[in-house]
Parts: structure tokens; C-alpha cells; sequence
């Protein structure tokens, strides 16, 4: 018996080993990554990122060098801070601070001490970085923007968020991301792919040479240029002419799409969102909540239509054959509905029919055409839905589908709507009597507004309105170069047509006329309301303009708003005007009416509400 | 027969071929661990890899070299042999040269000889030959004594010299005088001081205490043939001394990275930054170690493929750590190849020294089992983390030169003795 002593204590030891040895190496083992690997030290190489060239190939965003400090906390030496910090010209405080956020995050990966150094910084610092153990520099590229216009077009790039990080593999800690415009929109065809080397280390975290002689390493891909639809020089002229305003000015081209300019005013140069002070910039402009320079209005500000509406309630009305071109009506200045209803008209009086009526921007003739054809049908809800249907297929009330990473889908009410809205109320076309004048529950977009102006002008189809013209390398989306078909037929349109037509010769835009060419357009005037100490106060009207030229063979179709700018001819309509010449001239010979826009300032008309004085409206 | 008609078949050969094995691998585990940049060359003997090929070469010459000489040469010059190596110790003392803090080593032109690995050699002869003696009668106490102190000078002398590793190997021999008649006293008074020993660690002294004594009342009262109460009373003294003693030497004579080794092994520490902290510093090579081990998986990463091993994440990984190697570059499959070559070498020793006629024969064969059985206890159940880290190395597998020719001088005089146990009377 005494033999099995160390017989048995052999075996036993040997089984618990390949137990163990089981737990640690098959059970509970990690798959393997190169990524995860600590011993193996990762090095990025940072591709180019593309350029950004406008429709006439002219270039608007190109790259500089800037110089990243990176920290491994965990492989930082005692240092002399002060000169450190001085360097840096950060001070200590700011020092203990990021590198307290640096460890937070982790001691030993890699995080950004300091951004986006400028090359006199660097040239300073790089001497003398190998004293900083633990500190090293890492370049990558930065937008070097050759314009001040088109800031929310072109959008920018800025260090990736955590959350990002989490959620994209390709990400890295202090990584550049587009972050708004076309950076965001085509941040992977911008971006490239960028390269990666792997590095061998030993425990003292010493490179020790290329992992395996580099068999894993990649090259960097290129990120690709990409051309966008923007027209640099509209784009700047619109910019120039919104100075001192709010609002905003959508151009398409009706036979592809393309967003020729997108601007938004106030807007701000681009270049503030690069390098050191992009942070302070941001916030600066983030925190402006009276001028709000970071929203793009072309996208984002939804507003009731007004007047530039009843060209589509007219259509509606015809395809669902409620009214035809020559129904006529006798406007006395005042509609008269239900039983004490009423609502004012300012087109002078007469005999109108549909062609007069969009000239003189009649609201009692819409009026009737929006109620006649809601009467279509015995029950409104239904009748809603119907008319609800045709207003949506002109790219209303959803989200139009375009590039550009932001938006609104405005609003188009159905009978669900109204049925919610009048749970008690047999509701009728005479209780929703205002959307005929674009005044009611109904809201759009300017880019909205822009695209449904494309869709008239093309007789009955848009393509979905887009900001990119041409990827290298690589075809743009198909759906972006599919027809949208809206539910009127083409032959309603000629009427439609000829009334915009007139709004410029004996319509509400007879003084706006541009030489030379012959401009459809519709004017539009929007009452508005905000809250000024929990009172309903109305403000000067919104100034709306929706146009498209030359009539016959349309070059460009769009939409302007400009915020409070009161009656629609006044500031959105010269507006268009000038647009409209500046692009198919090129140049502009309206010049006293561009003097006129270029002088009017409408900020006192923006402080108004700040006052918190009384003030006057519409003057 | 036929054993006898060629002398080279007389030895046995299983366990030549599992030594060769174990060597062969070991030195494709140290190229791994030690080798730097893309390209090897085999002869730089300023390189480990080059140094051990060297020390193998020089193997093969010792191994001729013992198994040429008469076996009675072993038996009859035992005493000697004890002697020469344990004054080859004392003059350390003199003479010694100090690496990583023990002073183990002689410096001899370029090379070092590290005479405490041959000293278990020369135990393994001297016990032998004591226990073989027929006046010898291990039962007896005066022998128990005797016994006792053959194995304890080597093991004062080298635990002097602050090598504490080398020193717990000498507690092997407790096997070998178990199988040549120990009383069984000897065995429950060891795993009694095991037991307690933890559980006093663990738990505290105190409760340790009174948990013992209450089961030897137990016992005491249940016996049918009272026991009688001195024996009871001095065996809850003893239990009550080693409990409290344990708890002592634990606090105030062993040194604080040995406590703290301790300590991480019986998870005494609760506070888990503190015990990550530990992990991170203390027992840096041990985390290394463990991590490379782990990453291996089922079939490793491959020979020379290893991050963690190119990367040196791993101090000592040529020496005492060089199984993690073999988990990383080899996985499960290679560690496990490593453990059964163990484990067969081991029960062959074993399964002949039963064999041998000889008593001297068969208590050295016990002797060598034992002590490769504790060198490969320890230092893979060290880099694996089952047991506290002590550094001693894993034989014929981790680098170095002394140790090398010490286990192979261990192993090859007994591979001689076996030889000849047919001619024996």
C-alpha cells in the first residue's frame, strides 16, 4: 500500500494540470485578435481625405497637416509640466485636468492630450517631444476650406464621439468623423480607409520591429474627391443677398435634381470649425440661440406655405376635377362660409378664374376650389385623404429622401388627422377652409416648397433633390436619378403654369420682372405668431417666394423664405429674381434692386420680440 | 537473455526516449522564448538558445560518461559524493556569487555552476545508501533522525544562501522514506499541518483552533477503546500551537512579497482594486504568464508565433516561466503532450525502481521520482497559478546549464543502476 502513495499523488497532480490547462486554454480562452493584443502596438496611417469640388469643378474643400499630442497615461515619466504646459500653452490646471480624463478613459491606450496643433506649434514642440516619455504626436489631416460659403452644405469634421467609437469598429479614440453636410453624408467615400501597421512590442512597451515583417499591415486608401451639385458662385451671391436676414433659399435644377444652393442665413465660415478654436467656435455658435447659425433654415425651418400653396390646392382641385381651368368666381374682397365665416381677400376684386386667380393670389377663388373639392366626396375624412395623398406625392409632409443627414417632415393633415384633432365635431372643408391658402395645418420645408416648384415646372415628376453631382470612382445613387412621379396629370399643369407666368405680368410680382427671361413664380405672405410672456403675439409676416425659369425649358426651380420679411414680392421674391438672373446670366443686371436687397438689414425686426417693449408689425 | 547479450539494450530506453522528448522540446520552447529580431542562428552562444544547445551537446557527453562507470561506484562512493557536494555549498559562502538576490552560484571563467542542483544528486545517493543499510531501520526514531538530517543540511544550507525555491524540493524525500517504512504518524501529522496550516490562513487561528479541537473530542468520546487523555490533550497542544504558529510565522518571519504571494494564493485579500493591484505589480509574472498560457487556446499560435513570448511579455519565460511558451505557441495540445510526458516518465521511474532488487537501487529510483515529481508540481502548478509562486525550474525543459546536468546526472545514474539490476545477486 505504501507504493500508491506518490503512485496516486502523481496522477492526481497530472489530471488537476490538464484540467486547469483545459479551463484556461479551451474553456475560458479568448480568441485571438491582433486588434486586442497588447503586445502588439497598432500604428494608423491616416489616408488623405477627399476633396470637395462644386458642380463647376471649382474647389471648396481641400486638406492641411495638423499635429495631434497623444497620451498613454500609463507610460508617462515624471516631467517638467511648466515647459511641458508652455509648449502646449495650456496651463497646469487644464494639463491635470485632461490627463485626469486621459486616465479615466484608459492608462494604457492612446488618447488626444491636445488637437489640431498648428505647424508652428509643432515645429516648437517636436524638438524637444522624445523628454516627454509617454507623449507622442500623431498627424493627421485637417479641412482646409477654400471658401467662407456654404458652411452647412460642406458641414465639418471633428474628433469622433465615444459613442461613435462603440459603434463603428473603424473608429479610434480622437479619429476625424464628418459631422454635419456632405462630411457626414459621404463620410466613407471622404474618409478613405486608413492604413494600419502592426508593431511588435516587449513588456517595457518597446517597439521591437514590424510584427511577422509586416504581412498584416495595410496601405491606406485614398479617400475619393467628390463633386457636389452646389454652384459656389449662386451660393455665395445667395449668401450675400440673405446678409442681415433670416431664412432661407432652396435651388434645385428641375431635369436632374441637383441642389444648386442650399443657403441659410445667418450662416457662419466654415474655416471657425477647424483646428484649436473649433471647440470655442462651436459653442459660441451653438449657444447664439437669436440667430442660430448652426440650424440649416433650408432644411430645417418648417413654416405654414402661405400663398405659394394655393398652386397646389389648385392642382389637386383639377385632377379631382372639382374645379377646371375656366370655373370662375366673383370675388367682392370677402368669402363668406358657414354660417359667420369669413376670410379677407386682398387681390382687389372681380371676376377671377384660375389664371387670374394665381396671378391676383385670390384667396376667395381657392377657397371655393379647396371646398369644392372637399364636397367631392360626402365624407370629409375621406375627401382629406384623397386630397392628402396628391399634396404627400409632391415630396409634402415626409422626409424628401435627399443627402443631407438633417431635416423635417413638415406636415400634410388626412381626415385621421382632423378626426383626432374634432373628436366631437362632424367636421367639414369649411372648418379647414385656411389650408386652401397654405395658412391652416399644413407645413413645409423651404427645400419642400423648392422640390414641389421643380415638380410643376417638369409638368408632373421631380427627382429627388440631391447635393452630390459625381463620386470618383463610383456611380451616385439610382435614387437619385429616378423619376418621382406625383399622382397629377401633366395636362393640368399648362393652366397652372400660365397663372405663375402672370404673377410677374399683371400678378402680385409685376415690378420683379427679370429682362430677358420669362419667370413663373408665386409670391407668399405667411402670418406668424410667437409667445412673448405667455401672450400670443403675432409678428411681421414671413416673406415667401416659390419660382422657376426660364418658363419653357426650366434651369432652376426655388423656394425663399425670409423670416418676417413681410409680404412675399418685398424681400423673398426680389430675391428670387435676382437668384434666377445671377444663374442663367451669370451676371446681374438688376442692380438697383440688388442694391436694395444687399442695404436691408431686418435684424430690428429680430429683436422685436426681445424688446420686451410693444412694437408694430407689418411696416 | 537478451538485455544481457547487448549491453546498450540493458537500458531502458522508454525512459530515455521520454528524457529526450522533454529536452528536444524544451529547446525549441527556449529558442521561442529567447530568440530576437526575424533571424536565428543556432550557434550565437551569447544567445540562451545557442548557450543551451551547448549544454546539451555537453549532456550527451555526462550521459557517457555516467553510464560507463561500474554502478557500484555510485553505492560505494555515495558518502563521498555527499560530502564533495555539500562542501561545494558551504563555499558558496566564500566564494559565491550573488544573481537576483540568491547567492547560488560559482563563477568559473564565463560560465556559472549552480552547485545546489547537484546537490539533490547527491542526497538522492546519500539516502540511499543510508536507508539501504541494514543496521538502518527508518521505523526507529534515532534513523528517523539520522534521516532527517541528511536531507536537512543541503536544505539549510541553500535556504542560507536565499534560495527558498531549491529548498522546498528537499521535502520530496518524505515519499521516499513513506515507501521504506515511515510510520503513518509522519503522513496524518503532514496533511494535519496542511490543513491546518491553510485553514489558520484562511480562516484565522482562533477558529481553527477551536474547530480542531472539538474534532479530536470528538474523536476522543466516540471511541469505543478510550484513547488515553494525555494522548488527546497533547495532540489539541500540538494542534492548537501550529495553528497559532502558522498564523506567526506567516506575519512576522516570512518576508512581504512571500506573504503577499501567499495571500493571493488562499485569496486572502477581499478588497478587489488591492488584489488587481497585486496581480498588476507582485505578481506581474504570474499575470504574464497566465494571459500567454490562456491566449495558446486549443493548438496554440504556432512555434515562433507567439506575441507574448516575441514580445517578452513574460520575465524569466526561458527559465522558470518557459511552460507558458508552450501554452501560448502550443496550446492545449502541446501543454498537455508536456504534463502526460511527466506524468510516464514519472510512473516508469517509479514502476522500476519497484523492479529493483537492490535496496539502495530502489530507494534512489524512489528518490529521483520524488524529486522531478515536486520540481514539475511546483512549477507548472506555479505558472498556471494553483500554487503560490516558488522558482524553481521544470526539468530538462527551462534553461540553464547546472540544472540541465543536475537532473540528468539525477535521472542517468539511476537509468545505470536499473541497468544492471539483472546481474545483481
Amino acid at each position: 500500500m505504501r507504493q500508491l502513495l506518490l503512485f496516486i499523488t502523481i496522477i492526481l497532480v497530472g489530471v488537476s494540470f490538464i484540467a486547469r490547462l483545459f479551463y484556461l486554454q479551451v474553456y475560458n480562452a479568448e480568441e485571438h485578435s491582433l486588434y486586442d493584443d497588447n503586445a502588439i502596438r497598432k500604428v494608423y496611417d491616416y489616408p488623405k481625405r477627399g476633396f470637395v469640388y462644386d458642380r463647376n469643378g471649382k474647389l471648396l474643400v481641400a486638406n492641411q497637416p495638423s499635429y495631434d499630442v497623444m497620451v498613454i497615461p500609463r507610460e508617462v515619466k515624471p516631467l517638467d509640466t511648466l515647459e511641458f504646459c508652455s509648449l502646449l500653452k495650456i496651463d497646469i490646471e487644464q494639463f491635470k485636468k485632461i490627463y485626469k480624463k486621459a486616465y479615466h478613459y484608459s492608462p494604457r491606450l492612446p488618447s488626444v492630450f491636445v488637437p489640431q496643433l498648428s505647424k508652428e506649434d509643432y515645429a516648437a514642440l517636436q524638438e524637444k517631444m522624445r523628454k516627454y516619455e509617454g507623449f507622442y504626436i500623431q498627424k493627421r489631416s485637417l479641412r482646409d476650406y477654400q471658401t467662407t460659403i456654404g458652411a452647412n452644405v460642406l458641414g465639418y469634421i471633428a474628433e469622433a464621439t465615444q459613442y461613435q467609437i462603440d459603434n463603428d469598429p473603424y473608429y479610434n479614440m480622437g479619429d476625424l468623423i464628418g459631422k454635419q453636410g456632405v462630411e457626414l453624408s459621404y463620410e466613407e467615400e471622404l474618409r478613405g480607409v486608413k492604413g494600419i501597421k502592426f508593431i511588435q512590442k516587449d513588456r517595457f512597451n518597446r517597439d521591437i520591429g514590424p510584427y511577422k515583417d509586416g504581412i498584416y499591415d495595410t496601405v491606406p486608401q485614398q479617400g475619393k474627391d467628390i463633386t457636389i451639385s452646389i454652384d459656389a458662385d449662386l451660393q455665395e451671391y445667395g449668401e450675400r443677398l440673405m446678409q442681415k436676414k433670416h431664412g432661407g433659399i432652396v435651388a434645385i435644377e428641375p431635369s436632374s435634381g441637383e441642389i444648386l444652393a442650399l443657403v441659410s442665413a445667418p450662416t457662419y465660415d466654415p474655416n471657425l470649425l477647424v483646428g484649436r478654436q473649433r471647440s470655442r467656435n462651436f459653442t459660441k455658435l451653438y449657444n447664439d440661440t437669436i440667430n442660430r447659425p448652426l440650424i440649416d433654415r433650408g432644411l430645417l425651418r418648417m413654416h405654414e406655405p402661405g400663398s405659394p400653396f394655393k398652386v397646389f390646392v389648385s392642382l389637386v382641385a383639377l385632377q379631382e376635377h372639382a374645379i377646371t381651368p375656366q370655373t370662375t368666381l366673383y370675388c367682392s374682397g370677402v368669402y363668406h362660409y358657414g354660417r359667420r365665416g369669413t376670410m379677407g381677400c386682398h387681390c382687389g376684386g372681380g371676376k377671377r378664374d384660375l389664371v387670374l386667380g394665381i396671378a391676383k393670389s385670390c384667396n376667395s377663388y381657392f377657397a371655393n376650389a379647396f371646398r369644392k373639392n372637399i364636397d367631392l366626396y360626402p365624407d370629409a375624412g375621406k375627401a382629406m385623404d384623397i386630397w392628402s395623398d396628391h399634396m404627400k406625392s409632391f415630396g409634402f409632409g415626409n422626409f424628401l429622401g435627399y443627402d443631407l443627414a438633417i431635416g423635417k417632415k413638415g406636415n400634410i393633415p388626412d381626415g385621421a388627422y382632423y378626426d383626432k384633432w374634432y373628436p366631437d365635431f362632424n367636421w367639414g372643408a369649411t372648418t379647414i377652409i385656411s389650408n386652401s391658402i397654405g395658412q391652416g395645418e399644413v407645413l413645409v420645408t423651404p427645400i419642400q416648397l423648392a422640390n414641389a416648384t421643380a415638380a410643376i415646372a417638369n409638368k408632373g415628376y421631380y427627382y429627388t433633390p440631391h447635393i452630390i453631382k459625381h463620386i470618383e470612382g463610383k456611380p451616385i445613387d439610382k435614387k437619385y436619378t429616378t423619376k418621382n412621379q406625383t399622382t397629377i396629370d401633366p395636362k393640368h399643369f399648362d393652366p397652372v403654369i400660365q397663372g405663375l407666368f402672370d404673377v410677374y405680368n399683371n400678378g402680385t410680382a409685376w415690378f420683379l420682372k427679370v429682362p430677358g427671361i420669362d419667370v413663373c413664380g408665386k409670391t407668399g405672405t405667411a402670418e406668424n405668431f410667437t409667445i412673448i410672456d405667455g401672450k400670443r403675439t403675432q409678428l411681421t409676416d414671413h416673406s415667401i417666394f416659390i419660382a422657376f425659369a426660364p418658363k419653357d425649358d426650366p434651369k432652376i426651380a426655388l423656394a425663399v423664405f425670409v423670416e418676417n420679411g413681410y409680404y412675399g414680392a418685398r424681400w423673398a421674391g426680389r430675391i428670387a429674381s435676382l437668384m434666377i438672373e445671377k444663374y442663367l446670366k451669370g451676371e446681374v443686371t438688376l442692380k438697383q434692386m440688388e442694391q436694395m436687397v444687399l442695404d436691408k438689414s431686418l435684424e430690428e425686426e429680430y429683436a422685436k420680440p426681445y424688446s420686451g417693449k410693444p412694437f408694430t408689425i407689418n411696416n | 537473455m537478451y538485455r544481457e547479450t547487448n549491453r546498450y539494450f540493458r537500458f531502458d530506453w522508454i525512459t530515455i526516449i521520454i528524457f529526450l522528448l522533454l529536452v528536444g522540446f524544451g529547446w525549441l520552447n527556449i529558442l521561442s522564448a529567447s530568440h530576437v529580431g526575424e533571424t536565428i542562428d543556432y550557434f550565437d552562444f551569447s544567445q540562451p538558445y545557442g548557450k543551451q544547445l551547448m549544454f546539451i551537446a555537453l549532456t550527451v557527453l555526462l550521459i557517457i560518461l555516467i553510464l560507463s562507470i561500474e554502478s557500484k561506484f555510485y553505492e560505494r562512493f555515495s558518502s563521498i559524493i555527499y560530502i564533495v557536494s555539500m562542501l561545494s555549498l558551504v563555499g558558496l559562502f566564500i566564494a559565491g556569487k550573488n544573481v537576483n538576490g540568491a547567492t547560488s552560484w560559482y563563477a568559473i571563467g564565463g560560465m556559472t555552476i549552480q552547485p545546489s542542483e547537484f546537490a539533490k544528486a547527491a542526497t538522492a545517493l546519500a539516502v540511499a545508501k543510508f536507508l539501504s543499510d541494514l543496521q538502518t531501520d527508518i521505523k526507529n526514531f534515532k534513523d528517523q533522525i539520522k534521516a532527517f538530517i541528511i536531507i536537512a543540511i543541503p536544505a539549510i544550507l541553500i535556504l542560507l544562501q536565499n534560495d527558498a525555491g531549491s529548498t522546498v524540493v528537499y521535502a520530496s524525500f518524505f515519499f521516499v522514506f513513506y515507501r521504506e517504512g515511515l510510520p503513518k504518524i509522519y503522513l496524518t501529522l503532514s496533511l494535519l499541518l496542511i490543513f491546518i496550516s491553510v485553514s489558520s490562513l484562511k480562516f484565522g487561528a482562533t477558529i481553527t483552533g477551536i474547530v480542531f479541537t472539538i474534532l479530536i473530542l470528538a474523536y476522543h468520546f466516540t471511541r469505543r477503546k478510550k484513547p488515553r487523555i494525555l494522548q488527546t490533550l497533547f495532540a489539541i497542544a500540538t494542534c492548537l500551537v501550529l495553528s497559532f504558529g502558522i498564523k506567526f510565522f506567516y506575519q512576522n518571519i516570512l518576508q512581504p512579497h512571500q506573504q503577499d504571494r501567499i495571500s493571493l494564493w488562499l485569496r486572502l485579500e477581499k478588497d478587489p482594486d488591492k488584489i488587481a493591484q497585486m496581480r498588476r505589480d507582485i505578481l506581474y509574472n504570474l499575470y504574464e504568464s497566465e494571459k500567454a498560457i490562456s491566449s495558446g487556446g486549443l493548438t496554440g499560435k504556432g512555434f515562433l508565433e507567439g506575441t507574448r513570448t516575441t514580445g517578452k511579455f513574460v520575465p524569466e519565460q526561458h527559465t522558470d516561466y518557459i511552460f507558458s511558451t508552450v501554452g501560448e505557441e502550443w496550446g492545449f495540445a502541446g501543454t498537455t503532450f508536456v504534463v502526460v510526458l511527466f506524468v510516464l516518465l514519472l510512473l516508469r521511474i517509479l514502476h522500476l525502481s519497484e523492479l529493483q532488487k537492490s535496496q539502495f537501487s530502489r530507494v534512489y529510483g524512489y528518490s529521483v521520482a520524488s524529486i522531478l515529481f515536486f520540481h514539475f508540481m511546483i512549477n507548472i502548478g506555479m505558472v498556471m497559478g494553483l500554487i503560490p509562486t516558488i522558482g524553481i525550474p521544470l526539468p530538462f525543459f527551462s534553461y540553464g546549464g547546472s540544472g540541465l546536468w543536475g537532473f540528468t546526472i539525477l535521472l542517468f545514474i539511476f537509468i545505470k543502476l536499473d541497468s544492471n539490476r539483472i546481474n545483481e545477486w
